[in-house]
This record gives structure tokens, C-alpha cells and sequence, in this order.
């Protein structure tokens, strides 16, 4: 017997194009694409609880997308070009704590902060050096910011052009994910409608104006390295991104121009089945709500393609060799979970950011899960194991639970259910909650954590080399913001600002030309959050233990 | 009396996973907490921990800032007049720990530091404090 998704999955199966003539095991033996039952469900068929694509892995591995950045952006830049040496496949920027907050360099809140998370950017001679010599339109950037995305974006969008590459040419993704911020990350800026605000104005600039760019990468990584559960993490992340669609229809949008513009972006933890259960339920939550309850067409819509980091919080920094071994089953539970893109933890994290050896150790690990062992020939397959389909089924039905909860706080509506559960703590009171009860079951040593608290013959070993950044590039930053800001025309600047201004004040205008012009004008970071603070005020957050 | 402690966030980290449950462990532990929110300066800790007249200051730190940071607050403290021990938790390389002592930090707590250590120091440098 076949079934119309057989069909369907078949059909668009032959018709892909494989990266080799064969799949068979090491010892011969040939395999199916993917295995199953006639009648049941298959990748690349809605609703997609096997895989987006009916070829997976066989097309394409996923994107190795190293996570990277720190000290200067021609720091930065070298590391870029050795990601890309060692195999790296997409860059990801990883920017400092002033950047993310939208503080230039000089600020005095920016002491012993800058360049030392990521990389610190001011203007754009910044972003110039952080890209240079990277054909930005052949492989995908993705910026992990957030508060002044659309900041960057601007900046990214000034240098590419300024180098011949059109906007539509560009391909990556933007963070942008700002309910997380309050929810779970904490780098806000704004209050979170003015927030949203800006997220509307980079997914309608995005959509009308660059094709191939992620408008927002929705996270529930930043959730559950805060302390939440893997439903919660599951559940609040698809509920944000349910918000930003309602944002974009209110704006205008049709849901179908703003859902393929979404992307995901989960963690993978160490607890291996829950974490593959949690990736099969969210694309198939995704498919049924887009299709069900928002209506939409486009088969692209109901796909959720995401990106997978390994754990942080799953590192120690007692007998720290082990986190290899940690990163290789969590970073193997994002394939099997069919994740597009992933970045794996280097072992030295626990303690700093990592040396390049670590880093390479971190992208090789991912390539002896790519070609070594085999297990990207066949599409999800665990499918069909009674134990991973019951977590599966039971991981969504707990997450449509907490959606009937968010939809009551926003009376029906999921985007303001959001904003009243960031408003009412209620986000930030549960995962502290989920937190606090992993780390007592851990103090109580009901939970085992090799190195931390078991098994910790070994700990006394001689250290790792470190990552050390010093104040230098800090004083180096510094330096150059000063040498930009002498030399760039100050009447451009102001009228900038004064344009940026204007526009911030009338919520139906679009900000992204005026931050384009700005960027172009070289107006730092700062001076335009601190524009856009002036019209939209600053957040403070009223902290619950 | 009980033991008064003052948890805080300095600088532009965000990361308030740690503090939050360190905050729930000394509270289990019989201790008052006062959490100062995210984005402190040193001086603004400093002042908090002196109007609340507290007997330890914990700072949370995972940004990589505690070698710039946390003398800073200690320094904020004596200038006020203050003798008011701080001790620094979170994300801090082993090989940090002896600058942080010389800067006047009274412990460091490095990733994986058990809640009883946690616990038992605070408890001795608030019996000292008081003493």
C-alpha cells in the first residue's frame, strides 16, 4: 500500500540531486534513504516531524556555523579566514557585551567589557576590517545580536554595497529575537514594544528588499542555558516566533512573506532522546499551527528549519577534555534531530572563550559525526522507535499547554501574550524555577555531573592553555573610535541622527534607510541607540529571585 | 541574627542564571538575600551594600570583566568606609583567582563550586565581619 505522502516524498527524492553516487554501511550493505512503513510519515512531507527536506543529509550536510568572535574585528577577521580554511561552511559573529548593548567602546560602561565576549564594533571601518577579503555574497553571515539588530543589519548592508555586493544578494540571518532578551538573555535595551517595533521594521525591509536574509533567528538556546526545561524551551521559543508572525501580519504582512523568513535556533543539551524528541515535535508544532491556525499556503511556511549549539551550561571546567566527549553526543543528537546548521562547544568554555586549537577541536568533532560515521546517510532515524516517538508526542502535547497559557495572558492573541508574560515576569519566574530545581537535584547529588560532582579523580590535573584577552584591545578600540569620529563629516552625522530622529518618533515610518544612512555617514552603535533611546526610553528590568 | 547577604550584577552582563540560584541556595540556608538587579556600577553596589547594611557582597560574573571589575567594587567599599568582605562567582580561570585575592577579594567561587562551599564561606566571613 502507498500513500499520497509516500508519493509525494518519493517523487521529490528523485528528483534531488545527491552529494554521492552511494549510501551503504561501512560494510557494504546498501540503505534506503530513509525507513518506515508506506503509510506513515516521511521527510520533507508535511508535517515534516522527519525532516524538512525528503533527501536530507544526502544533498547536503548541515552548515558548520562556528560561532566566533572576539577582541578587535581584525581579530576576528583571522579567525573567520581560518574557520573557512579548517572547512567552516558559514560565519557567525559572536559581538562583546558594549556592541550588544549598543555602547560604543568609550563608554564608561564599557570598562574591561570590550572586546572580550566578541568582537567589538563602533562603525562601520569596523564592520570594513571584520569582513575583509570574505565574498559576502557566497557564504551566509549570521549576526548573534539583538537590541541593535537592526543596527547592524544597516551596517552589514552599507559595507557589503560599498563593496559591490547588492542587498539581495546577501544571505545569513540576523538574531533579532528580542522577547528572548527579556525572557531569558537580558540584553535589552528598549521597552519591548519599541523593541518589536524595530523587529517590524527589519522583517518588512527584509522582506521586501533582501531575499536571501533570515529576518529573525528565533531562540530558545539563550532560554534554556538560562535554566529552562527542554518543553519550555521548546514551547516559549515556538510561541515568540508565533509573536513575530503576528507582528509581521499586523504590519501588513502576509503570513506567508514573513514564516519563510524565520528561522530557529535551539539548544542541544545532554539528555539525548529528550533533546531529539524536542527537534521532531517543534518542526511538526511549527507545520501544523502555520497551516491550521494561521493559514498558511506556501509549504516553505510550515517548514522549521533551525540551528543547533551544544550545550554551555553542560560544560565543567573540572577535567575539561570531557567536554569533547559531552559536545560529540549533544552535537550528534542535532543531527540526528535534523538540524541545518550547527555549532559545537570547544572544551575550554567553561573557563574562557576558546583557543583556536579548542575551536578546531570543536568544528573537527563535528566532521567525524559528518564522515565518519555514517549516520547522515539515512533521514531521521530514530522515526519509528516507540520510546522517541512517545517523547515525541508527549514533548508537544506539554508544549501545547503552555501555548493555552500564553494565549490566555494575551486574550487569544500570542503576540501579546508574550509581551504580558515578559511584563509580568512570568517567562523570567519559570525558567529561575526550572533552574533553581535542576541545580538542587545536582547539590543533592541526584544528578551526576563527571568532574563537578562524581568521578572527580583527575581534577587536580595541570590546566589547559587559555585564551587570554587584555586590556590592549580595549585601549586599541578605543583608540580607533576616536581616530573615526575625527574623521568623518560631523554635519552628515548630525543630520543623520537628526533624520534618525525624526523617523524613530512616528511608529508608521521604517528605520532601516535612515540606519543605512547613518551607517554609511559613520555614526557609531552608540550614538544611534542613544538617538533612538531618546525617543524610545530605556528598560529596566524589576529583577524576581 | 541572621546572616545579610547582597547578591549583584556589575557591568553589562546579563547572564543572572548564577545569581539567581546562588540567591535561593543562601536563602535555604537561612541567610537574607538582597538581589540588586542586573547593570550595577561599583558604586551603586557599594551603597546598596552599605544602606542594607549587609555582612558579605557576592558578585556574579561571567562576561570575563572580574579582573576590572570586581576591585573596582571592593575599592568602591573601602573608599566609603566600608570593611564589608566581596566575594566573586561565575566564569573565572583558575589562574585569575590569585590577582582577585590581592585585589581584596575574600574568595572565588569557579564554575562547579559546590552550594555547601558557597554556603560555608559566606557564613565564616559573616561570622568574621560581625565578630
Amino acid at each position: 500500500m502507498t500513500t499520497e505522502s509516500f508519493e509525494r516524498w518519493r517523487r521529490d527524492y528523485d528528483a534531488a540531486r545527491l552529494r554521492r553516487p552511494d549510501f551503504s554501511t561501512m560494510s557494504g550493505i546498501p540503505l534506503e534513504p530513509v525507513y518506515g512503513p508506506p503509510d506513515g510519515e516521511f521527510p520533507g512531507v508535511y508535517p515534516y516531524t522527519r525532516g524538512i527536506h525528503a533527501s536530507m543529509y544526502r544533498t547536503r550536510l548541515w552548515t558548520m556555523r562556528m560561532f566566533a568572535g572576539f577582541g578587535t574585528a581584525l581579530d576576528t577577521n583571522r579567525r573567520f579566514r581560518d574557520i573557512i580554511a579548517a572547512g567552516g561552511t558559514g560565519l557567525s559573529t559572536a559581538f562583546d557585551m558594549p556592541t550588544l548593548l549598543g555602547l560604543d567602546s568609550d563608554d564608561p560602561m564599557a570598562l574591561g567589557e570590550v572586546g572580550r565576549c566578541g568582537v567589538a564594533i563602533d562603525t562601520l571601518s569596523d564592520v570594513r576590517d571584520l569582513f575583509d577579503g570574505i565574498d559576502l555574497g557566497s557564504i551566509t553571515t549570521s549576526m548573534t545580536i539583538n537590541a541593535p539588530a537592526a543596527i547592524m543589519l544597516a551596517l552589514f548592508v552599507a559595507n557589503a554595497e560599498s563593496t559591490g555586493v547588492p542587498r539581495a544578494r546577501l544571505g545569513g540571518t540576523l538574531q533579532n529575537d528580542i522577547l528572548k532578551e527579556y525572557q531569558a538573555q537580558k540584553e535589552f535595551v528598549f521597552p519591548p514594544r519599541p523593541s518589536m517595533r524595530l523587529v517590524r521594521d527589519t522583517i518588512t525591509f527584509t522582506a521586501a528588499e533582501m531575499p536571501k536574509w533570515n529576518a529573525v533567528s528565533v531562540s530558545g538556546y539563550h532560554i534554556r542555558e538560562a535554566g529552562s526545561s527542554a518543553v519550555e524551551e521548546l514551547a516559549f521559543t515556538l510561541a515568540n516566533g508565533f509573536a513575530y508572525l503576528e507582528l509581521g501580519r499586523d504590519a501588513g504582512l502576509p503570513v506567508d512573506a514573513v514564516a519563510p523568513r524565520l528561522s530557529f535556533f535551539f539548544n542541544a543539551h545532554i539528555d539525548f532522546f529528550e533533546e531529539i524528541a524536542k527537534y521532531r515535535a517543534a518542526r511538526r508544532i511549527w507545520a501544523r499551527w502555520l497551516r491550521d491556525h494561521y493559514g498558511a499556503n506556501d509549504e516553505r511556511s510550515w517548514q522549521l528549519r533551525f540551528h543547533t549549539q551544544t550545550a554551555g551550561v553542560s560544560l565543567t571546567a573540572q577535567q575539561p577534555e570531557n567536554n569533547i566527549a559531552r559536545t560529540a553526543i549533544e552535537a550528534l543528537a542535532g543531527v540526528l534531530g535534523g538540524t541545518q546548521s550547527l555549532h559545537t562547544n570547544s572544551m575550554d568554555e567553561a573557563l574562557a572563550l576558546p583557543t583556536e586549537k579548542a575551536a578546531r577541536i570543536a568544528l573537527r568533532t563535528q566532521q567525524v559525526i559528518a564522515h565518519e560515521t555514517n549516520v547522515a546517510h539515512v533521514a531521521d532515524p530514530l522515526g519509528g522507535s516507540y520510546y522517541v516517538e512517545e517523547l515525541t508526542d508527549e514533548v508537544e502535547r506539554q508544549a501545547e499547554e503552555i501555548f493555552a497559557q500564553i494565549l490566555d495572558m494575551g486574550s487569544g492573541s500570542m503576540l501579546e501574550g508574550c509581551i504580558a508574560g515578559v511584563e509580568s515576569n512570568w517567562f523570567q519566574r519559570r525558567i529561575a524555577e526550572s533552574s533553581y530545581i535542576l541545580e538542587r537535584s545536582f547539590n543533592r547529588g541526584e544528578r551526576i555531573v563527571i568532574g563537578a560532582n562524581g568521578f572527580t579523580e583527575g581534577n587536580d590535573d595541570a590546566d589547559l592553555d587559555l585564551l587570554t584577552i587584555t586590556n590592549d584591545d580595549e585601549r586599541r578600540q578605543v583608540e580607533r573610535l576616536g581616530r573615526v569620529r575625527a574623521s568623518r563629516d560631523d554635519d552628515h552625522v548630525r543630520h543623520a541622527l537628526d533624520r534618525l530622529a525624526t523617523q524613530a518618533a512616528d511608529p508608521e515610518a521604517n528605520l532601516m534607510p535612515a540606519l543605512i544612512d547613518a551607517a554609511r555617514a559613520e555614526v557609531s552603535v552608540g550614538e544611534m541607540m542613544r538617538t533612538l533611546a531618546g525617543v524610545f526610553g530605556r528598560y529596566t528590568e524589576v529583577p524576581v529571585l | 541574627m541572621s546572616v545579610r547577604v547582597l547578591v549583584a550584577k556589575v557591568g553589562l552582563d546579563g547572564h543572572d542564571r548564577g545569581v539567581k540560584v546562588v540567591a535561593r541556595i543562601l536563602r535555604d540556608a537561612g541567610m537574607e538575600v538582597v538581589y540588586t538587579g542586573l547593570f550595577q556600577t561599583p558604586e551603586t553596589v557599594a551603597t546598596a551594600a552599605i544602606q542594607e547594611d549587609v555582612d558579605v557582597v557576592g558578585l556574579s560574573m561571567l562576561s570575563g570583566a572580574h579582573l576590572t571589575l570586581a576591585p573596582l567594587v571592593v575599592s568602591a567599599l573601602r573608599e566609603r568606609g566600608s570593611t564589608i568582605p566581596v566575594v566573586v562567582g561565575g566564569i573565572v580561570p583558575p589562574s585569575d583567582v590569585a590577582a582577585l585575592r590581592d585585589a581584596g577579594v575574600a574568595d572565588v567561587f569557579g564554575p562547579g563550586a559546590s552550594a555547601e562551599s558557597i554556603v560555608a564561606s559566606v557564613a565564616a566571613l559573616a561570622a568574621e565581619t560581625s565578630r
